[in-house]
């Protein structure tokens, strides 16, 4: 009875297991090229997980309704077959493992957060799946010589470097103390490193270095040091909570710096958490409306905005901004490619030199965007207590001048 | 190893208050946890996601227009409330079991509730803005934010009420009572079912004013809760159960401990430090039991 038992659930595996394989197929069918997604939808990366989900969707829905994608005289439309990778690494690859060997998926679009996409990279990477990714930003992801993987978005150690060149030229060239405090994940570390690049570029000195745990809510250590050394820059790098960790301290124990440079202020929607507190943070951002790049299906950064706007009933964030740009340079490499053979299609993708309303964008071979630079906008608020990003480096794109340094908490 | 804060006398003194402000917020999740722990003898590893719950309410508040600081009040009318349901669904059934059992129990809980916040309010954090200024002490060289005074105030204020409340009220006497012994006090007509779902109520009013005071002082997310837990539970283990003035004590001593152990070893080991304080004081606990045995011997 028992041993029947055991024959039948193993029988019943076999055949379920024998089923899925056999069920798979191709995934260009019919007129519809299907992509595939893990993305955050539950978990701690949901709300930017959705950002992402969005701009996928926002930018399929454009391109299909603009025509879709010519491939060998056909037109084909996007599809996009997503699954919830609830935030784990471990999931986030076993379900690329199921998108490519289950449900025959033949292209990928990344997940969102760096730690998810070195989870997936290795897996596409092993089935030859081109992934054009944009939320994963850690430079770990463009050193270990993936041919499959290709990141729209400019990479991690290029998120505040550009503030400390900011703070030497308004030092008159002359070097300045750095006060950093990060946070100890894979992508907060690299912005760490593209700092002290910045710091021995420039002959500058970091005389406070904290780290962050991952739990973090109390910082009054690191702010009462930078009280005590006066340092001429402040950086501070931990997913939103660092932001609005540091904002809060930062006001409420009134501690002057003459310039703030962070990451994560639009996720952490600063301006509006904080109000007049936030104002002259400088803030890294892969995307800003205002940048005057262009291109044929959203036109530009404004138009995208208010088009997003529109249909999600909030304003887009970079991280939304960055997925709709995913699809735009695949639409691009199919058709140059002319082919869905999957080396092909990788070959155009590593060729990609083209212009969106996100930004140019250009791979090096370790599959990295090198033709974007990043921007910095710094929030100002108006006397009515309104608050503004308004982008203050580089100069070519700026659309304010930068406030340095910041005026003190006794004059505010 | 930094040891800035013994060269200047200044950042000591702020990190003493610093600790001492956030030692009686933590004395306070702490004192639910013992209570609830010495009446039913649970230790509710869903404490912090309580606590962090309690926060949303207060937040809630504030995005609509109220001031947070009223969550002090509405917060724990909810969060009392929500503690007996809690023990209707699940606590009643493991609450004569053993330890490990109600562990699991509320570990689930803890992941339950952990899921469902982030489900509900999504996964940004978030914080409540007091607006309540600074405090500048010792020619401006010690700041203190108002929030932190305010909530250290109102933890003092509740855990009085409390203490008055368990030494008077007829309510109060019964849990007392089924604390020393819940045979007996069944015997004598102590409606026990009763007392249970009252301390696990209060123990999550407790909690919810505290994850108000907590989101006017620093920041809540859905996944921040265990630190809270693990604080109480290290708290309890040091000053024993039933013991107030040691759970303010150790309370203020953890608080002080992790603000020095912050400056000292970085922010990075704040919450280690505190595991590591846990380690030491249960091996020396365990030390200092088998030395009492061999006087047995």
């Amino acid at each position: 009875m028992k041993i029947n038992k055991i024959i039948i659930s193993f029988i019943s595996a076999a055949v379920i297991l024998l089923s899925t394989s056999v069920v798979s197929f191709a995934k260009v069918v019919g007129d519809k090229i299907v992509l595939g997604a893990a993305i955050s939808l539950t978990g701690k990366y949901s709300s930017n997980g959705v950002h992402t989900q969005n701009g996928y969707n926002m930018a399929v829905d454009r391109i299909n309704s603009m025509g879709g994608v010519k491939v060998g005289g056909k037109t084909y439309k996007f599809d996009i077959i997503y699954y919830d990778d609830e935030s784990n690494p471990k999931r986030a690859a076993q379900l690329a493992e199921r998108l490519i060997s289950q449900d025959g998926v033949e292209f990928m679009l990344g997940p969102y957060s760096s730690g998810l996409t070195k989870a997936i990279a290795p897996v596409t990477e092993k089935y030859g799946v081109p992934m054009v990714e944009a939320n994963g930003a850690s430079r770990s992801l463009f050193t270990k010589g993936y041919k499959y993987l290709f990141a729209v978005l400019a990479p991690a150690n290029l998120y505040l470097d550009v503030a400390i060149d900011l703070a030497v030229e308004k030092n008159n060239g002359k070097p300045v103390t750095v006060a950093m405090a990060f946070e100890q994940d894979a992508f907060s570390q690299d912005v760490r490193l593209g700092v002290l690049d910045a710091i021995k570029r420039t002959g500058s000195k970091k005389v406070i270095d904290d780290k962050l745990p991952k739990e973090l809510n109390d910082m009054a250590a690191t702010l009462v040091k930078v009280k005590q050394m006066k340092p001429d820059v402040l950086v501070v790098s931990g997913h939103t909570k660092g932001a609005l960790t540091a904002i809060r301290q930062i006001s409420e124990m009134k501690v002057d710096v003459p310039m703030l440079a962070m990451t994560h202020c639009d996720a952490a929607k600063l301006s509006k958490q904080h109000g007049k507190n936030s104002q002259y943070a400088l803030c890294a951002s892969q995307w800003h409306k205002t940048l005057t790049y262009k291109d044929d299906f959203f036109k530009d950064g404004m138009t995208y905005d208010a088009d997003f706007t529109k249909e999600f009933g909030y304003a887009p964030p970079y991280q939304a901004a960055e997925s709709s740009a995913a699809l735009l340079v695949f639409k691009d490499a199919f058709e140059r490619a002319n082919s869905f053979d999957q080396k092909k299609v990788r070959d155009a993708l590593a060729a990609t030199n083209m212009q969106t309303f996100y930004g140019n964008i250009k791979f090096a071979s370790g599959g990295q965007n090198v033709d974007k630079p990043m921007v910095l906008f710094q929030v100002m608020c108006d006397d009515g207590g309104k608050c503004e990003n308004k982008v203050v480096a580089p100069t070519k794109w700026a659309s304010a001048k930068l406030i340095h340094p910041i005026p003190s908490w006794s004059q505010r | 190893m930094d040891f800035m804060v013994f060269q200047y006398p200044m950042i000591s003194v702020q990190a003493c208050l610093d600790g001492i402000l956030l030692g009686i917020l933590f004395a306070l999740i702490a004192y639910g946890m013992a209570l609830q722990w010495g009446v039913m003898n649970i230790i509710n590893i869903a404490q912090g996601d309580l606590v962090i719950l309690g926060g949303y309410i207060a937040y809630f508040m504030y995005l609509y227009g109220i001031h947070p600081a009223w969550g002090v009040i509405v917060s724990p009318i909810i969060m009392f409330f929500v503690g007996i349901a809690i023990y209707k669904l699940v606590i009643n059934k493991v609450v004569d079991r053993d330890l490990f059992i109600s562990i699991l129990a509320t570990f689930g809980i803890s992941i339950l509730f952990m899921q469902l916040m982030n489900f509900a309010f999504g996964a940004d954090v978030v914080l409540a803005n007091s607006d309540y200024g600074t405090t500048m002490l010792f020619n401006s060289n010690v700041v203190l934010p108002n929030s932190k005074i305010f909530s250290a105030f109102i933890s003092i204020l509740f855990a009085i009420c409390l203490v008055i409340y368990m030494k008077k009220s007829k309510l109060g006497r019964a849990i007392r009572a089924t604390a020393q012994n819940a045979r007996a006090a069944k015997i004598l007509g102590v409606d026990t079912e009763k007392v249970y779902a009252a301390t696990f109520g209060i123990n999550a009013a407790l909690c919810g004013v505290a994850g108000a005071l907590i989101s006017i002082t620093f920041t809540i997310h859905p996944y921040m809760g265990l630190p809270y837990t693990i604080r109480s539970f290290m708290i309890v283990i040091i000053a024993g159960l039933g013991n107030l003035p040691g759970v303010a004590m150790s309370g203020m001593g953890l608080g002080v401990f992790e603000e020095f152990a912050d400056y000292i070893l970085g922010t990075e080991f704040r919450i280690g430090s505190v595991f590591l304080l846990l380690v030491l004081i249960l091996v020396y606990r365990r030390f200092k039991l088998s030395r009492k045995r061999e006087y047995l011997k």
